[in-house]
């Protein structure tokens, strides 16, 4: 009979759990025989995995994350891209899909640009990116928005309901990427500019249970607020 | 500064196209300040202290006082000394160490808008001629930087400097006594100044910009000025303006000095 590990909010050095029953996960560690956290987060267990959800830190880029970062330097065969994780990230010329001149790179993505990719390697030199997929490369028009990265899965919501339902009610094309930076496209400036508020009300609000449902709400009192002016 | 944290090129973009049909971001007009909530006395060791809220952006002013020897070119006259300091927790783009740039800028303009103005009477902060004159601190903090820094450190200067006190100066020993003070306050003209910056971008002349807008700002022109004359002015960011703009800007500014005058005077008595 083991104990079951109640939800907490730990802090790294804590220890979580004493012995074999349980395995480490996400930002914990195993240290002789005793579980303990790395990450500043609510710790949980399922199914004797015991991991931490985190609650604030920085960006920890994972193979096959969509994120978006900025052009920071262009080299003689790629781009160094800042994706707001500890290292800096780079695109190589192999990855993109068309045929660019080597002294022609800046023409595809210039310093300061915005871009989307994915990150295909993790390794000791760094991260390697691609944008060898559809819906990656250069942002050309809308906004963008910063949240804090762990906050992420709220804003997406779960199977995608929470930003598909900005997406209706703004009419607008929105990508999250994993490293907090929201790419909001849409017809009208207002149209932006409503599902940015919306996305900054979900990361206020992101520790309220049925955080759908208060959108909706939210969505339906703006739009009031609107026709009233 | 890291570029990382700077504002993308494509907001940029959006924030000059919506400026066009004339408006912003956060719905403001291009008049319009964003609320200012000030609270004096923030600081107990200070001689006086201001706490200068514009939306987000936060400042903090103090005043400190100490005795020491006028300047040979103004025997006569006491000193003044402005110092920024942007800290780090106010915006990750900042870093301790030694001031950079930008807070030695800030500094200078709200040194020159209260100096020039003849705001404070220097003449009356002389004990001795040529041997012993009270210097003025004006000490700026900024606590949280979400765009013009530059006009809360100036409402928070003034009104900082109208809620100073003397503090006891023992004049046998040529201590100051720190902690205790006299009822006297720092000798002030009835001319209030007060510097307003007015950016430009695009083809919009607009104030109070938040960070994502002074980040975009072509032009940034900061102006001390009192119900009566204009005492300084200081130009900012690489663009060039015409004449024909340059007075709108002065024109606007007017405009935006009284409406904040209004706002503040409750805290100038």
């Amino acid at each position: 009979m083991t104990e079951k590990i109640n939800r907490q909010i730990v802090i790294p050095g804590e220890i979580i759990a004493k012995g074999e029953d349980f395995l480490p996960g996400d930002g914990t560690e195993k240290r002789g025989n005793e579980i303990i956290a790395t990450r500043y987060g609510l710790s949980e267990e399922v199914n004797k995995l015991i991991k931490i959800i985190p609650l604030s830190g920085v960006y920890h880029p994972r193979r096959g994350n969509v994120v978006i970062g900025k052009v920071e330097n262009i080299t003689f065969n790629g781009w160094v891209i800042d994706i707001g994780a500890g290292e800096n990230a780079f695109l190589s010329l192999n990855e993109v899909p068309r045929y660019i001149n080597n002294d022609s790179l800046d023409e595809l993505m210039n310093i300061g640009d915005m871009v989307i990719v994915k990150i295909w390697g993790i390794n000791k030199r760094g991260i390697d990116l691609s944008i060898k997929s559809r819906g990656l490369g250069k942002i050309d028009e809308g906004i963008i928005v910063k949240v804090n990265p762990n906050k992420v899965p709220r804003v997406i919501g779960k199977e995608g309901s929470m930003v598909n339902l900005i997406k209706k009610e703004t009419n607008s094309n929105i990508t999250v990427g994993q490293n907090g930076f929201i790419w909001i496209r849409g017809d009208k400036i207002s149209d932006e500019l409503l599902a940015k508020k919306a996305v900054l009300f979900i990361v206020e609000k992101s520790f309220v249970p049925g955080l759908t449902e208060e959108i909706k709400e939210w969505f339906d009192k703006n739009r009031k607020e609107k026709q009233n002016e | 500064m890291d570029k990382f944290y700077t504002t993308p090129e494509i907001i940029g973009e959006r924030i000059k196209k919506y400026l066009k049909q004339g408006k912003r971001f956060d719905n403001r007009k291009t008049e319009e300040f964003r609320e200012i909530l000030v609270e004096t006395g923030v600081s107990k060791n200070a001689e006086g202290s201001a706490r200068v809220k514009i939306g987000n952006t936060e400042v903090i002013v103090g005043i400190k006082m100490s005795v020491g020897t006028p300047y040979p070119d103004s025997p006569n006259k006491g000193n003044l000394m402005t110092t920024a300091e942007l800290l780090p927790l106010s915006s990750p783009r900042f870093e301790s160490g030694p001031p950079k740039f930008e807070a030695i800028e800030l500094g200078r303009i709200i040194d020159r808008g209260v100096r020039e103005s003849k705001f404070i009477e220097f003449e009356k902060l002389c004990i001795k001629e040529g041997e012993k004159v009270w210097t003025v601190f004006i000490d700026i903090y900024s606590i949280n930087d979400d765009g013009n820094l530059l006009d809360a450190a100036g409402i928070g200067a003034i009104i900082a400097l109208k809620n100073a006190k003397i503090p006891k100066y023992d004049s046998k020993k040529d201590i100051v006594v720190y902690g205790e003070w006299t009822d006297e306050k720092i000798p002030l003209s009835k001319n209030i100044p007060l510097s307003l910056t007015v950016h430009k971008i695009g083809e919009s002349l607009l104030v109070d910009p938040t960070r994502e807008e002074e980040d975009v700002s072509e032009v940034r022109v900061t102006i001390g000025s009192s119900k009566e004359f204009i005492s300084s002015i200081q130009k900012g960011e690489s663009a060039s303006l015409e004449t024909e703009e340059f007075s709108k800007i002065l024109d606007l500014q007017e405009r935006v000095w009284k409406d904040i005058f209004k706002k503040i005077e409750k805290h100038l008595k």
